[in-house]
């Protein structure tokens, strides 16, 4: 396994001298941190929706590129933990300026959609004060599997085999364990045998595995960082699942 | 959006070891030192199993190699009161897995904590013994005996787990400390001790103390010390002479770990022949009455 030198990560693309790689690497980072910051500032800091809104619009559009990305040294943290520490220094700012936060301090690359976060917040378990540095990552990996969910539903509606993503919905996206279906009832449903349904898990998985792996090599600085976060994320034994997939 | 369960649930599947075709992984059994037990479906013959994957492929080969001989000493110890094996090998990234019989029912320390009789404790302690005393026969010692390594099954069934750091003949010392304290006796705490069957013996009589309670019968009590004296040539010599003091004091009868008072052997005596005497107690006193009835 190693971290291809011909691939950077969006940290590494948002210093592009070409504006449209930087601003599609800005857009990559904040498409994966402003649900986890939003929410982290919510929770956390205890602001208003209103409030948090205002600090992740202002963070994202108008402080990430000049003063967190340029100042950050890989080698001293990890860009995920920098950049919470980085969130932490601006609510910490603000709340001290006592300033009334204004929307639309810069202008927004992604659509951030905070009624759903707010939403979802709803559902989330109570953070407990030990869990609260932990809700950050927690965001974070939520942010990131989700997206690529999206992507392998994509990749399987692209290449005519919807129904393997269907398998994996119904089995491997089920929120109860209580009420997962049997591999035969899968396969009844679908009109499959239950060997296809396996073959089709299986080969969901790795394609999962494979675009959360290619996601998170994006999100992270380096080699290490990178190998450590998949660790985190999914295993120890997930470096010896990258050799065996020839990643 | 995605739960958090899902997320949990996504994470794991990610991760889920790939087998071939017959076994569809489809949940985790439980987690332990070096590996995973996962339940899976085992398609050739329509049943679930439990399929034991080392967590990272092993570069050094000492936890492959271990986890292989505990397949190898699974397979030769065919008793009813070991956990079968039915398969083993490698997985393509390069981890050891095996296959074995997925043992459903409560471990041993949720039997006592959910208050069982001390009667049925007795009943799976003897059902364990019966499998240790096996597993000697054959040259293994299992040296990590503990209520959690124990499962009990719905019909009363036995199974003794988890022979991961099981010594047989062909094994070489653990260069680190294998065993749980409270269950590992005084010489197996060194590195590279070799240790007998005697080294179970202490770990069943902690077991025992464990099932028996506090409130356990002096006999009970002393059998247990007497398991787990921490000079092994003062414990039983071999499970054959526990399982039989532990069936002499089910029988009421008298045990080699303790020398009973008089009063103690009355009371013991009393209830081993309880109807034989308190028949010729009446027996007795229907004659004292007759007697005195035809005095007056």
């Amino acid at each position: 396994m190693s971290f291809p030198a011909t691939r950077l990560s969006v940290v590494e693309r948002t210093r592009s001298g070409d504006e449209e790689t930087r601003r599609v690497a800005l857009a990559t980072i904040i498409e994966a941190y402003w649900k986890p910051a939003y929410k982290y500032l919510r929770m956390k800091w205890s602001l208003t929706p209103d409030q948090a809104a205002d600090l992740t619009q202002e963070f994202f559009t108008t402080t990430l590129e000049k003063e967190v990305i340029e100042k950050y040294e890989p080698a001293r943290a990890r860009f995920r933990t920098y950049l919470r520490m980085c969130l932490d220094g601006f609510a910490g700012n603000a709340r001290k300026a006592e300033r009334r936060l204004k929307r639309g301090g810069g202008v927004a690359m992604v659509p951030l959609d905070f009624e759903t976060a707010e939403g979802e917040i709803a559902h989330h378990e109570p953070a407990v004060d030990a869990d609260v540095d932990e809700l950050f990552y927690r965001e974070w990996v939520r942010a990131l599997l989700e997206r690529s969910v999206a992507d392998l539903e994509q990749a399987a509606q692209s290449s005519g085999r919807p129904v393997m993503f269907e398998v994996f919905a119904r089995y491997d996206l089920l929120d109860d364990a209580d009420t997962r279906p049997t591999y035969a009832e899968i396969a009844r449903a679908l009109g499959l045998t239950p060997a296809t349904v396996t073959n089709h898990l299986a080969a969901m998985r790795r394609q999962f595995r494979a675009i959360v792996l290619e996601r998170l090599r994006e999100l992270t600085s380096s080699e290490e960082e990178w190998e450590t976060e998949a660790a985190k994320l999914l295993g120890p034994q997930i470096k010896h699942r990258l050799d065996a997939d020839d990643f | 959006m995605i739960s958090d369960r899902a997320i949990e649930r996504l994470r794991e599947a990610a991760a889920w070891p790939e087998l071939d075709a017959r076994y569809a992984i489809t949940g985790v059994a439980g987690r332990g030192g070096m590996g995973t037990v996962f339940v899976a479906r085992d398609h050739v013959l329509d049943r679930d199993v439990a399929v034991k994957v080392l967590d990272v492929a092993d570069q050094k080969g000492s936890r492959a190699a271990r986890l292989q001989r505990e397949a190898h000493i699974l397979a030769r110890l065919d008793h009813p009161g070991i956990v079968p094996v039915h398969d083993a090998g490698e997985l393509p990234d390069g981890r050891t897995f095996y296959v074995m019989k997925l043992v459903k029912g409560r471990r041993l320390d949720d039997l006592v904590s959910e208050h069982a009789s001390l009667s049925d404790c007795l009943n799976a302690f003897g059902r364990v013994l019966d499998a240790v005393a096996f597993a000697h026969a054959h040259g293994v010692v299992h040296r990590d005996l503990k209520p959690e390594n124990v499962m009990v099954g719905g019909f009363g069934e036995v199974y003794v787990m988890d022979w991961g750091v099981a010594q047989d003949s062909s094994a070489e010392g653990e260069a680190a400390v294998v065993g749980t304290p409270g269950f590992m006796p005084p010489e197996q705490e060194l590195p590279r001790a070799p240790v007998d069957a005697r080294a179970d013996i202490f770990a069943l009589g902690a077991l025992l103390a464990h099932l028996a309670g506090a409130a356990a019968p002096r006999a009970l009590k002393a059998i247990a010390e007497k398991a787990r004296d921490p000079d092994a040539n003062r414990r039983y010599q071999d499970v054959a002479a526990l399982a039989a003091d532990l069936a002499s004091f089910r029988n009421q009868g008298p045990v080699t770990a303790h020398r009973e008072s008089i009063g103690e052997r009355a009371v013991r005596l009393y209830r081993r022949y309880e109807l034989p005497i308190l028949l010729l107690l009446a027996y007795i006193v229907m004659r004292f009455a007759l007697l005195v009835f035809r005095g007056i």
